[in-house]
């Protein structure tokens, strides 16, 4: 094992240290070679106190190296990925390595070919999204063949078939697709090409296939989902909208329902200098669209359904993070921003910045349908689209950022949420293990620049919550089952930058209250950063809470962990 | 823990020997305008003078910290040396549609463009936001920078004004 490791990471840096040295000469008449790589290394230990348990690999790590080939409108390139196995809270499917991705493409005037993988977005996605976050370790590349046609300026024709990415291997499912958009103003420049009003028309369709090897179930093998959508912008207005309609789809996700699916989306904005509004809302009902009927977790995901909610950076304010329910969900979120110019009463001598946001989703209204009691397969189910069922999140935050001297800036912030923990994180209706939540949320960030270069910056937050543990949240012995990360908590970091390439960062969060007092522990860590040009190496020791965490529109579970690790990345 | 300092060890030799973009040609990629149509990043241009490019993502605080930092100075940095700044927003379908309240919000007076489906991120090898890159007046990538720490802004201007005086540049 550790022979094959040294061997396979020697011949990675190898190849990127070869074309390193040698594409500055070759770039003008061979065209160029560039590349990046990625490593997250962790050695673990077992922690009893916060439930950390490795198992018996300790050491464990994600990699990843792209190298790319690009001449005029050629370019082709492979990644290399290895997870050996890969770090805590990732899928365990991923263990292994290879090379998962690898393409050639060609883009001559208005046509744009590519084979191998790719990824792809149709419209806003609810049809069609092939896409990767490395960080989170979601990639449903597809591995196929796609075309891209511009027969004039202002149309674009999309066309693909191929079959996704599933940790090493493919998906059992195909996926075809087809895109269309018009820019009417592009297209009618000469007509319409000065009018301010712009306008933007768009349809797709997707198919996917996937055979019938149910014993007992007659399931569809052609699952088709078409969509439409449009935009219109003038100045700083902008509107968007997109309506999708599926057939039916029984899957492990909708619980065998043979109910057809429907998603509306829709946006609209405006903004200013200084002032700017924006609302966002949508209905997804029964819209899990998967190339394999059976996957479970990110995987096989062939659509997407963007989470409108507020995209917390603060630790504590993410604690609770919402999920797009593909199985149903109505609700929005709205957000106002504005800025208080320099001179005025609460602007001061630098302007302040303030943002309100608020979201509210809800479970649809519907007749007939009880996930408790999903034995009962291929149910049917209606929806009333005039109500809305069961609450299960909101957040309603308000954000100030001032800089009162040159030297001093200061952001506060305040939220209140409230999380259906047991749906909308574990698709269960079982409340007991995991109830109901509704906090309220402080921050003060804090940031010192002392002099150019150096700063320090101060960071506490503290989250205040109930748990609705209802009284069967009781044992046998009359005992409330408590679980490490209930009651309240607060946190404090320090993080000093003493010059542009170093970075010291010390935390800790500490779970001051929970009702079980063994259980009040101190999650602390510790960081070293350094960055240098496009590298960036970090090294921290500490523990890591369980939870959710979402980027991306994709969320995962994070099991408790404790021990070192390692970050590096570059490009060249 | 042995896998750990093999790699390591690998990985900082390997290091020592980078250096980013010497004189490449920004990439081919698809990019969404503002008000909706579409551009190639290869058209960008900046009549000889140097351009920064800024990847970013409206949920990025150092990327937006960042591009507040460089707006303090930068009217008279265009003045000064004529460079133009292009912010690439990473932002998918669930926040693009706060890329352009932001801009206006923040008042920002850069090229701003949406990167969707992070074609162009993957052109440009960028593994986390923010990154920064500086194009000479030839329209060859010279320098870029990963992530922000406070006052990473004044090496940035420092770099700008050698390159409109047609200076080299050192990392």
């Amino acid at each position: 094992m550790s022979v094959k490791f040294t061997s396979r990471l020697l011949f990675i840096f190898s190849i990127g240290l070869f074309y390193r040295t040698s594409y500055a000469q070759l770039s003008n008449e061979l065209g160029s070679v560039h590349g990046n790589f990625q490593i997250d290394a962790a050695y673990y230990q077992r922690d009893t106190i916060i439930g950390a348990d490795p198992g018996s690999e300790l050491f464990r790590y994600n990699a990843f190296g792209n190298i790319n080939y690009q001449k005029g409108g050629f370019s082709a390139g492979v990644r290399y990925e290895s997870y050996n196995p890969p770090l805590l809270g990732y899928l365990p499917g991923y263990k292994g390595s290879g090379i998962p991705y690898r393409f050639a493409r060609y883009k001559h005037k208005d046509i744009d070919i590519t084979v191998g993988n790719f990824y792809e977005q149709f419209g806003s996605g609810i049809t069609l999204r092939a896409y990767e976050n490395r960080g989170l370790l979601y990639d449903n590349a597809l591995d196929g063949m796609r075309v891209i046609f511009t027969p004039k300026n202002g149309i674009t024709l999309k066309g693909l078939v191929g079959k996704q990415r599933t940790y090493f291997s493919l998906s059992p499912g195909t996926v075809r697709g087809l895109d269309g958009e018009i820019n009417l103003m592009e297209l009618f420049d000469s007509i319409l090409g000065k009018s301010k009003t712009k306008i933007i028309l768009g349809g797709s369709f997707v198919s996917k296939y996937q055979e019938d090897q149910d014993p007992t179930l007659v399931l569809p093998e052609n699952v088709g989902t078409s969509a439409g959508r449009f935009t219109v912008i003038r100045g700083g207005f902008n509107f968007n909208a997109e309506y999708a309609y599926k057939i039916n789809d029984p899957s492990y996700q909708n619980h065998f329902s043979y109910k057809e699916g429907q998603a509306i989306i829709a946006s609209t904005s405006y903004g200013t200098d200084g002032f700017s509004i924006m609302f966002s809302g949508k209905m997804l009902d029964n819209m899990s669209f998967r190339s394999d009927r059976n996957a479970q977790n990110t995987i096989d995901m062939i659509n997407y359904h963007p989470d409108f909610s507020k995209f917390h950076t603060y630790s504590l304010m993410a604690y609770y993070p919402y999920a797009t329910q593909p199985n149903g969900e109505v609700g929005g979120t709205g957000e106002i921003q504005y800025k208080f110019k320099k001179g005025t009463f609460l602007g001061g001598k630098y302007g302040m910045d303030i943002t309100i946001n608020g979201s509210a989703y809800y479970a649809l209204d519907t007749i007939g349908l009880d996930p408790s009691k999903d034995s009962i397969r291929h149910f049917q189910y209606t929806t009333n689209y005039g109500d809305v069922g069961n609450e299960y999140y909101h957040d309603f935050n308000i954000e100030i950022t001032k800089k009162l001297s040159k030297k001093l800036k200061i952001t506060a912030m305040y939220a209140n949420q409230f999380l259906n923990q047991s749906i909308v994180q574990f698709n269960t209706p079982d409340k007991e293990e995991h109830p109901d939540i509704t906090s309220h949320i402080g921050v003060l960030d804090i940031t010192w620049r002392y002099k150019t270069g150096s700063a320090i910056r101060f960071e506490t937050q503290g989250f205040f919550g109930s748990y609705d543990y209802k009284e069967h949240a009781k044992d046998a012995f009359g005992k409330t089952n408590i679980t490490n990360n209930t009651g309240s908590w607060v946190s404090e970091l320090i993080e000093w930058t003493p010059t542009t390439h170093w970075s010291i960062t010390l935390a800790d969060q500490y779970n001051y209250n929970n009702p079980e007092p063994s259980k009040r522990v101190h999650y602390y860590f510790g960081m070293l950063g350094y960055t240098n040009g496009p590298t960036r190496i970090s090294v921290s020791y500490g523990r890591q809470r369980q939870g959710i965490f979402c980027a991306g529109g994709v969320c995962r579970f994070v099991p408790a962990s404790s021990g070192l690790s390692i970050s590096i990345s570059s490009s060249f | 823990m042995k896998k750990l300092l093999i790699l390591s060890s690998a990985i900082i030799l390997c290091l020592s020997g980078f250096k980013s973009f010497d004189g490449d040609k920004i990439p081919s990629a698809t990019l969404k305008k503002l008000d909706g149509s579409t551009t190639n990043s290869n058209t960008f241009k900046n009549d000889g003078k140097p351009m920064i490019i800024s990847f970013w993502a409206t949920w990025c605080k150092p990327c937006k910290k960042e591009l507040d930092a460089i707006n303090e100075e930068y009217a008279e940095l265009v003045k000064e040396t004529g460079v133009k700044l292009i912010a690439i927003s990473i932002d998918d379908a669930r926040s693009s549609g706060k890329v352009v309240t932001d801009v206006k919000v923040k008042g920002w007076t850069y090229e701003v463009y949406i990167d969707e489906n992070q074609d162009f991120k993957r052109a440009m090898n960028v593994n986390n936001v923010p990154h920064t890159f500086l194009v000479d007046g030839e329209g060859n990538i010279v320098w870029s920078h990963n992530s922000y720490a406070e006052g990473d802004e004044e090496k940035l201007f420092e770099n700008v004004r050698k390159l409109a005086k047609g200076e080299k540049l050192s990392h």
